[in-house]
């Protein structure tokens, strides 16, 4: 009997605990979670044991009405259910990360395979159709080794123009060594036409030249509507078109650069992390998983993957 | 014969509908999505691929949806947008875009009946974009709906319909362009004296930060809801298409390969999944902008 009030009272800490447990543990393997939760049962139930001889006492009482045992039962079953709902989810997301972690294999053998030029779909890359690559880096995971052999396999598969970016703006600070070690590239210039150029034209962004942008261009376009002596009320009626808000962006300082066909996600999840809004309306985003991962076959299955894609444009 | 199979149907259907609410149940131990977004892309694929009639593809799309918005509400989802119609569809063929209205119309009146899914679970529905572009008998549907609706508050259903992105963008500017040249003459008709209008005493560097970017997101046409968790574009597709570019800066991006006709049960419970395995990271992110 006591044993089981013991386990049932553990589970009251049980309960708190695992509240508690997302914060402590990053999301990466729940196998830590799971022998965490095991272990603190089994500390929790030896200390419960203590309390054994004051817990039996207490539900041997005979004075103790039917009703509040009936209340008693009600809320350990619910703490019971509670505990194994827990158990299942963690079960069910650590069979979703062997699901991955298989996956991973696949891929990284397929991508082996295709480095080794023996699938033969990849073999020929219709290149010219990536016209702007943009590739979105998280900027924990950015180091700039892995970012120049990026830039190598780019530069060997014949990719012209790629924007780089990444949120807090780290590779931007980095540019003049990056454009130092990697000599196969310029940097991108503000008024530069997409034609075939012999280096690579490199671009570099970051969060700033997205929301911010936009509100230096809304500035922009203020001054020019108090500018041109606006006495009547424009109320209702559009006063700005779609086109005057793209060249106010282009005038504004990290507003300026094409839009990308496509987008290169390097990093845990396929979240573009805040690249420029008004760049991205038709990109085709593509998630390759963390920088440090990162495969040539994996680009070049990318690359292929967008060259087989066609856009209606909304039509 | 015929009432024993209905009964084994029912019998089914209930056994269903109790395996996913334990789903459910199991699933909100972890972190469940404030707001989910939709782009119900493939209705025409799907259509072509049954060999059903030209506009039979999106009826079934809209079944789809409301099965869709079921499992959000009932899983806990407060929030869901779903992308109807954009400005780029008014490109297609005057018939198609007729008949789309059409359809859109219709729905709006069922939606707005007694039983439906609105009522059922308190949803106030917004039609977010520029209703100025759609044709006098929807619009006024469409305020109706709203209006109808405005008291509920469970939940909300954001409808995109005329509304793309960057037509959002240039129009939130345009608002807090007017919102400041209001405010810019009420304080030069009180006498403030600022002397705005002739430019005159502002440094550059305060011309540069007239609008701020407060006041920009104030005025977007999505700005009752917060930022979605995930946004499901269907049929494989991995581009946006205009479509919550602004917002979608921390959110999950899930591409199934299903058409949108097709999307069940399976497919919610993957992106939720998925959503539950990096919700520590985007919440990161989203703490540090």
């Amino acid at each position: 009997m006591f044993f089981i009030s013991s386990f049932l009272h553990v589970s009251v800490h049980q309960v708190t605990v695992f509240k508690l447990l997302p914060l402590y543990f990053p999301s990466s393997f729940p196998i830590s979670k799971i022998y965490f939760n095991l272990f603190f049962f089994f500390f929790s139930f030896s200390f419960f044991n203590f309390s054994k001889p004051l817990f039996s006492r207490l539900c041997l009482n005979r004075s103790m009405d039917f009703a509040k045992l009936k209340r008693m039962l009600c809320y350990w079953i619910h703490q019971i259910v509670n505990i194994l709902l827990r158990l299942t989810w963690h079960l069910l997301h650590f069979t979703i990360h062997l699901f991955y972690f298989a996956i991973n294999i696949a891929n990284a053998l397929e991508s082996h395979l295709i480095s080794k030029g023996l699938l033969r779909r990849y073999k020929s890359l219709h290149i010219s159709k990536l016209q702007y690559l943009a590739i979105v880096i998280e900027s924990e995971d950015c180091r700039t080794s892995n970012v120049i052999e990026l830039l190598q396999w780019l530069a060997d598969l014949g990719v012209k123009h790629v924007c780089l970016y990444d949120k807090e703006g780290i590779l931007k600070k980095s540019k003049d060594f990056i454009l130092e070690k990697f000599d196969g590239a310029t940097l991108f210039q503000e008024n530069d036409v997409l034609l075939d150029q012999p280096l690579m034209t490199l671009e570099f962004a970051s969060f700033s030249d997205g929301k911010e942008a936009v509100a230096k261009a809304a500035n922009v376009l203020f001054m020019k509507y108090l500018k041109s002596g606006s006495t009547s009320s424009y109320q209702g009626e559009q006063i700005f078109t779609e086109s005057q808000m793209g060249e106010a962006l282009k005038t504004v300082v990290g507003g300026n650069g094409p839009e990308p066909d496509l987008l290169l996600v390097y990093g845990p999840a396929r979240c573009h992390l805040g690249f420029p809004a008004w760049r991205i309306r038709y990109t085709e985003i593509q998630h390759m998983g963390p920088l440090k991962s990162m495969k040539y076959g994996s680009l070049i299955k990318a690359i292929y993957k967008f060259t087989m894609v066609q856009q209606n444009y909304g039509k | 014969m015929e009432r024993i199979r209905e009964r084994v149907i029912q019998i089914y259907g209930n056994l269903v509908s109790l395996l996913q609410k334990c789903i459910f149940c199991i699933l909100s131990v972890g972190p469940i999505p404030n707001h989910i977004a939709f782009i119900m892309d493939g209705n025409r694929r799907f259509a072509k691929k049954c060999k059903l009639m030209e506009g039979a593809g999106h009826k079934v799309g809209f079944s789809a949806l409301m099965s869709m918005l079921k499992y959000c509400y009932e899983f806990g989802v407060r929030y869901v947008t779903v992308y109807a119609f954009s400005i780029e569809n008014f490109k297609r063929s005057p018939e198609e875009v007729q008949s789309l209205m059409d359809l859109m119309l219709k729905k709006i009146e069922e939606i707005l009946k007694k039983q439906s899914i609105v009522n059922r679970y308190g949803v106030r529905v917004i039609f977010s974009g520029n209703l100025k572009l759609l044709s006098e008998p929807v619009r006024l549907a469409a305020e109706r709906a709203m209006l109808a609706t405005a008291k509920n508050s469970k939940a909300v259903l954001s409808i995109c319909v005329a509304y793309t992105s960057t037509n959002e963008i240039m129009h939130a500017v345009q608002e807090s362009c007017e919102e400041k040249w209001d405010e810019i003459t009420l304080l030069n008709s009180s006498g403030a004296g600022y002397g705005l209008i002739s430019l005159g005493g502002y440094e550059q560097d305060e011309m540069d930060h007239l609008i701020k970017l407060t006041d920009i997101e104030k005025h977007m046409y999505m700005a009752a809801a917060p930022d979605p968790d995930i946004i499901i574009r269907t049929s494989g597709e991995t581009r946006l298409s205009n479509f919550l570019l602004w917002q979608s800066a921390n959110c999950y991006l899930y591409s199934p390969s299903v058409l949108w006709p097709e999307i069940g049960f399976r497919q919610f419970l993957w992106a939720i999944l998925n959503f539950q395995q990096i919700h520590f990271y985007l919440d990161k992110l989203r703490k540090q902008s």
